[in-house]
């Protein structure tokens, strides 16, 4: 754990809805520096959505998210919270790291074009600066050899390893992940899963959307279990796991364990 | 039982017999002689034919090869230039925008091109002058040229064409490559530049082959408005001296010569950008050339075919 008490992530009765679904019923996080944080429960739960709404890809209906001290998506003013421009959120956005289920590497992109892609076009490094980091960033994801090849000469394990970089290129606060290893062939989880738990070994704020159950008992400081919009229960990982007080998470790891 | 003696008369390999094409043959005889037909019957046509390579090279034609060409080019300059703001104002969350852009595109290719560019020629009927109340005043006269109204009539219209094909191009790009340029904190102008419209090329430049091989066609539309391209040329030509036949024939020469120049142009073009690098299986075909195992004289003795 980190030194400070205030948390990097505060959410604060977050509601979403998609039409008449009201996907997310208020749902209310901390996660301080440094913590690991794992969402676990069945699709459709919210997991994802609100993952999706830390980093403004969704806009929230009713309450507040704030990372490292600051709205999401908004300005606050003498007890108002304004709006603020597109290109405002993406200054927020390049602070936040997201690792989607299917990749999304740019696919006109060689894997290393992909990982100089931010640090040239927002951060305004200088390509040399750039290259040298993400050439350190590929070796650290076990992707140098692939460096120059596109995404569709990849495998998807390889094609996640090479989003990982492109993430932490932006040199993020908090790295968010959506389901990172449920796109993948069963044979190229390990791969993935042994990048995540070296970064969480690093320190870095991570909060991920998984099934790994095997993954969130060792690497997740808590475990968040999300059912039908609500957090039905979260805990140390060795508690809730061995010991689920809510029905639903012992029918749930009644299931997947 | 029957099998199995078969089975034992079998010793090693045995040559294959290809299944024999009739078809084919029967319907390339009927080809050949409807050819030979057709050119024994242009030999009898009241044709002058000596006339044709005469013309072609023309001080007029030559001059009208000329006009087609840069027309060609001005109006799909002006096509694609306004096809792209077009598209993009369609896509835009300003509804004002998307909304002015539905209109544009629903009015200029609503109406037909003939119309359009009689429209623009004209235009001095309606408005003598053209400029800004108390700034500038121009004569329409002097501004609007048949050029000029050529470019105006087809290339506006192209751009509301072109706008359809741009926002296809958009479509085809996957919604999750958006939101990884969002998740490192690119803005939406950097997102479309960057992403979206590199991406959109290869589905947007087969079309605009396509539509640039039109326009070379569409630019003799121009002819009845005065602009002194190839058709107008050739007319000019014919209303001199009556070769009307001979004259329209060299016309379809230059045609036929700068369209195939075109297609090559086009075809160099899409090998070099339209590859799709999302999908290894076009990716191969760029990097390793083949020998094409189902050319014209193998299809004929049936051999080396793809089943389906």
């Amino acid at each position: 754990m980190s030194g400070t008490d205030i948390p990097l992530v505060r959410a604060i009765n977050v509601h979403k809805s998609f039409g008449r679904l009201e996907v997310l019923k208020g749902i209310n996080l901390d996660v301080k520096s440094g913590q690991v944080v794992c969402l676990l429960g069945p699709s459709g739960g919210g997991k994802s959505t609100f993952l999706r709404c830390l980093n403004h890809l969704e806009k929230i209906d009713r309450g507040t998210i704030f990372v490292d001290g600051k709205p999401v998506g908004y300005r606050m003013n003498q007890g108002k919270f304004y709006e603020i421009r597109e290109r405002e959120v993406a200054l927020q956005r390049a602070q936040i790291g997201m690792v989607f289920q299917r990749f999304n590497l740019f696919s006109n992109r060689t894997a290393l074009e992909n990982v100089i892609e931010g640090p040239i076009q927002v951060l305004k490094i200088d390509p040399k600066g750039a290259r040298e980091t993400a050439v350190r960033l590929l070796e650290r994801v076990g992707m140098m050899d692939w460096a120059d090849r596109y995404p569709a000469q990849l495998s998807g394990g390889q094609q996640q390893r090479v989003a990982i970089a492109r993430s932490l290129a932006m040199n993020p606060k908090l790295m968010l992940f959506d389901e990172p290893t449920s796109a993948l062939d069963p044979e190229l989880v390990g791969d993935v899963l042994s990048v995540m738990r070296s970064l969480a070994a690093d320190g870095m704020t991570m909060i991920v959307v998984t099934h790994e159950i095997g993954f969130a008992r060792e690497v997740a400081d808590q475990a968040v279990f999300m059912f039908d919009g609500v957090i039905a229960e979260e805990g140390r990982p060795a508690d809730v796991f061995s010991n689920p007080r809510h029905e639903r998470t012992q029918q749930f790891l009644s299931k997947v364990l | 039982m029957d099998e199995l003696t078969e089975l034992e008369k079998f010793s090693g390999e045995m040559p294959i017999v290809p299944l024999r094409k009739w078809g084919r043959w029967a319907s390339a005889i009927i080809v050949v002689a409807a050819f030979v037909a057709f050119i024994v019957s242009l030999r009898h046509a009241q044709i002058a034919w000596g006339d044709v390579p005469k013309f072609f090279t023309y001080h007029t034609m030559i001059q009208g090869l000329y006009q087609t060409i840069l027309l060609t080019i001005a109006c799909m300059a002006t096509g694609i230039i306004l096809g792209v703001v077009i598209a993009i104002m369609r896509r835009s969350t300003n509804p004002v925008m998307s909304w002015l852009a539905w209109l544009y595109i629903y009015i200029f290719r609503g109406l037909p091109a003939l119309l359009q560019l009689y429209i623009w020629f004209n235009l001095a009927l309606a408005f003598k002058t053209i400029g800004i109340p108390g700034l500038v005043s121009i004569s329409t006269n002097t501004v609007i040229t048949p050029f000029v109204a050529g470019v105006l009539g087809l290339g506006l219209n192209e751009s509301a064409y072109y706008a359809e094909i741009v926002r296809a191009g958009f479509n085809s790009v996957d919604h999750g490559q958006v939101e990884a340029a969002a998740s490192i904190g690119m803005r939406p102008s950097q997102t479309m530049r960057r992403v979206i419209l590199p991406q959109a090329m290869r589905v947007i430049i087969p079309p605009t082959g396509n539509d640039f091989i039109n326009m070379i066609k569409g630019t003799s539309l121009a002819s009845v408005i005065g602009v002194h391209e190839l058709l107008l040329s050739a007319s000019n030509i014919y209303a001199a001296n009556f070769r009307i036949m001979e004259a329209l024939m060299s016309a379809a020469l230059w045609y036929m010569v700068i369209v195939s120049l075109a297609s090559i142009g086009q075809y160099w073009i899409e090998k070099k950008y339209a590859s799709d690098r999302s999908n290894p299986a076009t990716m191969k075909k760029v990097m390793g050339r083949s020998l094409n195992p189902n050319g014209f004289f193998r299809r004929m003795i049936g051999r080396n075919e793809a089943i389906v």
